[in-house]
């Protein structure tokens, strides 16, 4: 198995793909994810492995390693 | 005041598209602009009820920039998400599926592009995309060329409103085929949106004249020089426009007729 990636203080670290970033974040659901990037509050939508996930299932919805998640707004445009 | 004349000021004329009604037959991007504030303070000037808006990946350096939403208020507009940057059906469902989930909206706007450089509709492409949509619950309008066979297409395929181009996106050349414009607007049943390539004022009232229901740009106001002075006279033009083709224009005519009476001359 392969050994669990550990941040600073110990706390065991998830390596994703973000917005086509990787990124090793340490929140395991997208709620956590949402907050730990600074975003709570903001009006987005995401998608985990091409599936959209529903806003009402973000506090139960796991990231694990290897997960893809794409994070988008609306910006200006014509 | 007689009736006519109050009948003329007083009713709302309204245009509807997928059951949902309008006063305003003026739609704007929010591209473009200097910052946010402009594009706002834009989008008032314009009277306009819907702007377009795109889909992109938020700033995960920045996450506290400012946000377009925060100016161009969802409670004061009607935000009609695009699939601008997509040129696969696949690419445009994806984009839009996204926008349904952040914001609920199901009126969306269809653009599947071809080359970078004109911006031309790929319009193969962009009626697969449609049918893909209109399966998925989307009521979509739909940018496309000004070719009247795929405007019958794209409208029985189920698109809620045909949007053809008057010039290139962001060209600002104005109405380059008036005629072809005039057959999708009598052939089609649902509303017709004459969408870029307007430049100025005058342009839009033209596009109104031809009988199209609405107006979309984005460029014409975003790169004036004065954006909100520019908005203010799209709302005129357009207000305009649509009078003037309500009214029926005058005939044409060769020779000169003198609106003076000829008789009792001194």
């Amino acid at each position: 198995m392969q050994q669990a990636l550990l941040g600073k203080n110990g706390v065991k670290m998830v390596k994703i793909l973000l917005n086509g970033e990787e990124r090793e974040v340490t929140a395991t659901t997208l709620t956590a994810l949402i907050d730990e990037i600074g975003l709570e509050g903001r009006k987005v939508a995401i998608e985990k492995n091409l599936e959209i996930v529903p806003r009402s299932t973000y506090l139960s919805t796991a990231i694990a390693d290897g997960d893809r998640v794409e994070i988008v707004h609306f910006v200006g445009g014509g | 005041m007689d009736d006519q004349a109050l009948k003329t000021e007083t009713l709302p004329e309204t245009w509807s598209v997928a059951g949902r009604t309008f006063t305003s037959r003026l739609i704007v991007g929010t591209g473009k602009y200097k910052d946010y504030a402009q594009n706002a303070a834009a989008a008032k000037a314009s009277g306009a009820e819907i702007v377009t808006v795109a889909v992109r990946r938020v700033n995960l350096t920045d996450p506290n920039q400012p946000m377009l939403m925060d100016y161009v208020k969802q409670d004061e507009f009607t935000y009609l998400p695009n699939t601008a940057g997509c040129f696969t059906g696949e690419d445009a469902v994806r984009t839009l599926r996204l926008a349904r989930e952040a914001g609920g909206w199901n009126l969306v706007k269809l653009e599947v592009l071809s080359d970078p450089k004109t911006l031309y509709p790929d319009m193969e492409e962009t009626l697969r995309s449609l049918k893909l949509l209109v399966k998925d619950g989307f009521d979509v309008m739909v940018y496309c060329s000004d070719d009247p066979v795929y405007a019958r297409k794209l409208e029985e395929a189920g698109a809620v409103a045909i949007m053809p181009l008057a010039a290139p996106i962001g060209s600002g050349l104005g109405i380059q085929n008036p005629v072809t414009l005039r057959i999708i607007i009598e052939n089609a049943k649902v509303p017709v949106l004459v969408d870029a390539g307007v430049g100025t004022a005058s342009e839009a009232a033209e596009a109104m004249e031809l009988g199209c229901d609405a107006v979309l740009m984005n460029t014409a106001i975003a790169e004036a020089k004065d954006p909100i002075r520019m908005a203010r006279a799209m709302k005129y033009a357009v207000m305009a426009g649509r009078d003037a083709y309500l009214a029926g224009r005058m005939q044409r005519k060769l020779y000169a007729d003198p609106s003076s009476p000829l008789g009792g001359l001194i």
